[in-house]
């Protein structure tokens, strides 16, 4: 790493403008097509300028707003599993040595590991056991295969930097345990745990596979809606709700990155695993 | 005036090969500041975690006036923790810190601030209540960390090496200010420390505990002048020992016989002298004459190592004494009587 001033500053310019070109530029021709009337190749732009597709994108009949809330709400569901599974999984794994702690690991890792459809079609047999396919229950719990994986091994790296003598601290000062979770290690992990739930939030957010198969058609998300318009050649409508579909990623991106950039605990201690 | 007694007191952490803490039994006094003295990793932390009721013990049994309490969650046992690294919660300003406690119990904001004000001002640090913990010097926090603990008025108060993370001149300060307060408010104390001069200074009684194993449990100045083992005696400073036999007021060693003072064992036995109670000039009783083979000198005092024969005495003499002996030169000595003393 160079330490001269200047050296640093030019590479952090080119460095965030190709990464901004590289995010953005994808993205312009979808915004583009969400207001075209008429885009034919060669064209470079649109023959006229809309505002049809996102008349029909934001209406009732497109069943559009319908699935963002199911989407929002599947997310936030399957984000509050992750959290109260990972939160405790990943002090586990974080602060103590156990026997058989390395197989653990491993199995909390697989999912991210192993393809999903190899799962997901495995699943659908036993969830078809269980009454789940086709509910949003079922989705939310397969949601959870890639969510919890995601949350563990974030809070595991906050645990492992963690000192638990402000616990014990705190119950000896009077704290009950309840109250010591809530006034004493609550605060010290609350950077992992927003950092962990974002990423919770994003992995369901943008589930196909596994909402398709276990879904069934039936719990129709964002993607699935969106792919329905993409495979109908409908691209003005295909790009408004795209537009709709990137916006908590790029909400999100911009907290994390006034938030919880740099030196952060939080993204400091994911570096361990 | 919490007399805290423990009774066969045993620790051994899993998956450890021995025993932290082993069999220990002694009884604290009441309203007075009693220390736990030992070498780093002899027990000394995992005893004070156990009174507090942070650790559990594997057997034995502790008790405040009598009342077993062991049974007690830590924040129900009255007994608080004072961590070595001040631990002050880093997201709470100093003024929350210190009143931690009482918000834990539920008492009004409006109470909580007055006491936290007449804490803060105790410690002397009556401004700092809105600063954050990462503003202030280690000694600062330090201070804090002993106002939270204080505030909730326990009957026990355990402190984990108060002046280690200290400066040499904070040190002193702190060392006043924990006797001062203790004083004041009259509160038992148990403080551990690895260092034999702060426990002697600050402690009326101290338990020597080495390898988890209770050695002496005494009052301070008996650890100089009649210390149970050579080990003790180490400990504290001892250097001068000669193995030899004990009987009727004399004892028989290398060096020939020394009279003994009255009350001393009996028998086999190590016979020790302090190196500041040994006395140079000629015609007292135990006299001998030695040769100087080095001096060091020490500031307030100076030290000379004297050679007897093949056995090597360490002496140490206020400067204007020492003035004037060099090495190589012989010098008579003797060892006062009541200086003496026989350990098995």
């Amino acid at each position: 790493m160079p330490r001269d001033p200047f050296a640093i500053r030019s590479i952090r310019v080119i460095s965030g403008f190709v990464l901004v070109v590289w995010l953005v530029l994808p993205l312009v021709p979808l915004a583009i097509w969400s207001f075209a009337r008429g885009w034919r190749f060669p064209s470079i732009l649109p023959q006229g300028w809309t505002l049809r597709a996102w008349g029909y994108a934001l209406s009732d009949t497109s069943g559009v707003l319908d699935s963002l809330l199911l989407t929002i709400w599947i997310a936030v569901c399957a984000t509050g599993v992750s959290v109260l599974i990972g939160v405790p999984a990943g002090r586990a794994l974080g602060m103590h040595r156990f026997r058989g702690k390395g197989w653990v690991e491993l199995m909390v890792l697989a999912p991210v590991i192993v393809p999903g459809i190899a799962v997901v079609l495995g699943l659908h047999t036993v969830f078809i056991g269980l009454g789940l396919t086709n509910t949003i229950t079922g989705v939310v719990l397969v949601h959870l295969i890639p969510t919890v994986p995601y949350v563990t091994l974030v809070m595991a790296g906050i645990f492992a930097s963690y000192d638990p003598a402000f616990e014990a601290q705190a119950r000896s000062l009077g704290a009950t345990p309840l109250q010591t979770f809530w006034h004493v290690t609550l605060p010290a992990i609350l950077p992992g745990v927003i950092v962990g739930a974002l990423f919770a939030f994003l992995v369901s957010w943008s589930q196909y596979l596994l909402t398709l198969v276990i879904g069934g058609g039936r719990v129709v998300t964002l993607p699935l809606l969106l792919f329905n318009f993409v495979a109908s050649g409908r691209n003005d409508i295909a790009g408004a709700i795209a537009m709709i579909y990137i916006l908590p990623g790029v909400l999100i991106l911009t907290f994390t990155a006034r938030h919880l950039s740099g030196r952060s605990v939080a993204l400091g201690g994911v570096g361990r695993i | 005036m919490t007399v805290v007694s423990v009774s066969g007191l045993s620790h051994t952490y899993p998956g450890a090969a021995g025993a932290a803490v082993e069999g220990l039994s002694f009884d604290i006094p009441g309203g007075a500041l009693t220390a736990l003295l030992g070498p780093s990793g002899g027990g000394k932390t995992t005893v004070l975690k156990m009174i507090a009721g942070l650790t559990v013990p594997t057997s034995g049994d502790i008790r405040f006036d009598g009342r077993s309490v062991l049974q007690d969650r830590p924040e129900r046992r009255g007994a608080v923790m004072v961590f070595q690294n001040h631990l002050l919660f880093p997201s709470m300003s100093v003024a929350d810190n210190v009143g931690f406690g009482l918000r834990m119990r539920g008492l009004p904001k409006g109470q909580i601030a007055d006491r936290v004000a007449r804490m803060l001002a105790m410690v002397r640090l009556p401004d700092f209540g809105a600063r954050k913990p990462g503003e202030l010097s280690g000694g600062q926090q330090q201070r804090v960390a002993l106002a939270r603990a204080l505030i909730v008025e326990p009957k026990v108060l355990l402190l984990d090496e108060p002046l280690a993370n200290l400066d040499a001149h904070l040190r002193l300060e702190m060392r006043d200010l924990i006797s001062g307060l203790q004083k004041e408010l009259g509160i038992t104390t148990i403080l551990v420390t690895h260092d034999q001069q702060e426990a002697v200074m600050l402690a009326g009684w101290v338990a020597l505990i080495m390898d988890g194993r209770l050695q002496q449990y005494d009052a301070a100045d008996a650890f100089y002048k009649r210390p149970a083992s050579e080990a003790v005696a180490r400990f504290f400073g001892g250097q001068n020992f000669l193995r030899g036999r004990s009987a009727g007021g004399v004892f028989d060693c290398a060096l020939g016989p020394f009279a003994l003072p009255d009350g001393v064992a009996q028998g086999d036995g190590v016979l020790t002298i302090r190196p500041e109670a040994i006395r140079l000039g000629k015609g007292g009783v135990n006299a001998l004459t030695a040769t100087v083979t080095d001096r060091i000198f020490m500031g307030t005092q100076t030290r000379l190592t004297l050679r007897v024969g093949d056995v090597v005495l360490q002496a140490l003499l206020t400067p204007d004494l020492a003035d004037g002996i060099m090495p190589g030169q012989a010098v008579d000595m003797h060892l006062p009587p009541q200086s003496l003393w026989v350990m098995p």
